[in-house]
């Protein structure tokens, strides 16, 4: 009797308020995640289907053309783009795997290398339009212009603390077991990282580099008042430069429906370099941790 | 220290050239560490001395004054604080909630882990979308949609008023509720990804225990999860802040760049970094310059405290977790 009362005891289900509560948060939990998603898709989407109609041959060979006349591309904001994030590239890349180098193979956790750990982090916060206000402050006001210089500078810094971290994350991925292999063999520790790690994490490395670049291709911020824009090809690296992610910016302000049109493909191209760059870095990186 | 074992060990510890190659390059990585932290100090550097013309000129009444006018030389920028506050908390209010829940839904195993990993990128890919892209499909798409919104809200919680102005006024479409909305998107992969990652490095000794005890699943992430969680969350919450301060191009695309302090949700606002995105190509009086300096300034300060405490907030739990 009272063993058979115990079990039923013991089977008894939940009050309804905790099954309530539980399925109820269940729910909202799967709408939330959904919520998120939304955003995704419907950005993806827009940006598909307004931005594939205007593209076409014209738009990587042509200058931008006003309102109203047919025609016209944003071959000059391609070329700003590129030349810019190469300035940025060739300033932050040696800097920023020399710098990781340090971080993941000498004492990984002496003071100075969480005091450079720390800044890093600090300088990956940094709000991009304040980096673009520094490099305003360096170079735009000591050279006296605009310039193509000075929104590689931004970039630069803002390619900075990406670089470091991915490049960190890469080189942690190589077993300890080839760097004391290498060791044995009476490599120094120079001779170790030129020649065993490096090679080993190249991939990791360049991946991030590509991480890289393509959050600088689509940074407007430190680039609308260092580099500004331009309607012709380059001219040279110290007058103002166009670039692709402010001619999106100028050209969604407008009120011309053909120029925000051009907005819509210039995203298109933005963000199909942004999404491929970060699937392959994704698989990249997922294969190898 | 014989003589026939001297030569060898020589060999093997000096070989003269080999060495110094080692320490040459020793000091190469060395200093481009160093020159990453020299960057923060230039930075902090430059800027306050760019600004110094309008500290020394308006000192902190810059932060209590609501006239910004260039042309009778001017600044205080009190409206811009204010916008940057409000879009960065409307922003928060509603990431916060859906990130967590985010959070949670990817650690559980509501749906099989092969289902959970495409959407738990899905969620980071939303990071990589550059920010005018965002500026753009906010002008275009979100803001007539938000603009619908804010009249059914105006016409049924009109009512609402702080004094004699309606909290829910006039619909603009582009506005700081547009901006608030817009910025909870772009923060919402930063608190979603840190939070599950703190989330799952939780032991799962600690939610078995709690189960074992008769607890239901959310019991049990309310109770203990969150709990344990809580300080990583913290700081995956305080990035985002920073996140949401900084942001700029899709602020300034939506926001509707009108410098006032407003009780209407609804109506047009302008925040610091939307400001320095407008005006600085422009800039020529020195004054002027230096007072967007100085708002460059104090954004800069503001995100570096910001980031300094989710750094530490993070942080411990990192090593908590060794």
């Amino acid at each position: 009797m009272t063993m058979s009362k115990q079990s039923d005891d013991l089977t008894q289900p939940l009050e309804a308020g905790r099954t309530f509560f539980n399925t109820g948060m269940t729910i909202l939990s799967g709408v939330f995640t959904l919520l998120g998603l939304i955003p995704l898709f419907l950005v993806l989407f827009y940006v598909l289907s307004q931005g594939f109609s205007s593209l076409n041959a014209d738009i990587f060979t042509q200058l931008p053309a006003p309102s109203g006349t047919l025609g016209g591309g944003f071959g000059n904001a391609i070329q700003g783009t590129m030349i810019m994030v190469a300035i940025a590239a060739s300033i932050s890349v040696p800097i920023g795997v020399l710098t990781a180098i340090f971080l993941s193979e000498y004492s990984r956790d002496s003071g100075f290398v969480q005091y450079v750990r720390f800044g890093v982090n600090v300088l990956a916060g940094v709000p991009s339009i304040v980096i673009g206000v520094f490099a305003y402050g360096v170079v735009v006001t000591t050279s006296g212009g605009f310039s193509a210089y000075a929104g590689g500078f931004a970039l630069a810094i803002l390619m900075l603390p990406i670089i470091i971290r991915t490049t960190e994350e890469a080189l942690k991925l190589i077993p300890w077991e080839l760097r004391l292999g290498s060791f044995a063999l009476g490599a120094d520790r120079f001779n170790t990282i030129a020649r065993v790690i490096l090679p080993a994490a190249l991939p990791g490395i360049i991946t991030g580099i590509m991480l890289a670049v393509s959050r600088a291709a689509g940074e407007t911020a430190p680039l609308i008042f260092t580099a500004l824009f331009s309607q012709y090809w380059l001219e040279g690296l110290n007058k103002p430069t166009a670039s692709l992610a402010v001619l999106i910016f100028n050209y969604a302000t407008t009120p011309y429906a053909d120029l925000q049109h051009k907005a819509w493909g210039a995203s298109l191209m933005l963000l199909i370099l942004v999404l491929i760059i970060s699937i392959v870095a994704r698989i990249v990186f997922r294969r190898r941790s | 220290m014989t003589a026939s074992s001297k030569p060898q060990i020589e060999n093997l510890t000096t070989g003269s050239g080999k060495l110094q190659a080692d320490t040459i390059a020793r000091w190469l990585f060395q200093g481009a560490a160093f020159l990453v932290l020299a960057v923060l100090v230039w930075m902090t550097v430059v800027m306050a001395i760019s600004a110094m013309p309008a500290i020394s000129k308006f000192g902190f009444n810059f932060l209590i004054d609501k006239t910004w006018d260039p042309i009778q030389e001017q600044y205080g920028g009190l409206t811009f604080v204010f916008g940057t506050i409000a879009s960065s908390f409307i922003a928060m209010l509603i990431a916060v909630p859906v990130g967590l829940g985010i959070a949670i839904f990817l650690t559980e195993d509501f749906l099989p882990e092969n289902v959970l990993t495409p959407i738990a990128f899905m969620v980071e890919l939303l990071a990589a979308i550059p920010s005018v892209v965002y500026g753009l499909w906010g002008i275009f798409v979100m803001a007539p949609f938000i603009r619908a919104f804010e009249t059914w809200m105006n016409t049924n919680l009109g009512f609402i008023k702080i004094g004699d102005k309606s909290i829910f006024g006039t619909p603009y479409g582009p506005g700081l509720f547009s901006a608030g909305v817009l910025l909870s998107i772009m923060i919402l992969p930063t608190i979603a990804s840190i939070s599950r990652d703190v989330l799952k490095a939780i032991p799962k000794s600690l939610r078995n225990a709690s189960l074992a005890l008769g607890a239901t699943r959310w019991e049990t992430i309310f109770r203990v999860m969150l709990p344990a969680a809580s300080s990583g969350i913290i700081g995956a919450c305080v990035l985002g802040l920073g996140r949401a301060i900084g942001e700029t191009m899709a602020v300034t695309m939506v926001i509707g760049n009108t410098p006032q302090i407003d009780t209407s949700l609804f109506a047009p606002a302008y925040t610091i970094s939307a400001l320095l995105a407008n005006e600085f190509a422009e800039a020529n009086e020195p004054l002027h310059i230096g007072a967007l300096f100085y708002a460059g300034l104090l954004l800069f300060a503001v995100t570096l405290i910001v980031n300094v405490f989710a750094e530490i907030f993070v942080r411990r739990v990192s090593s908590g977790r060794q």
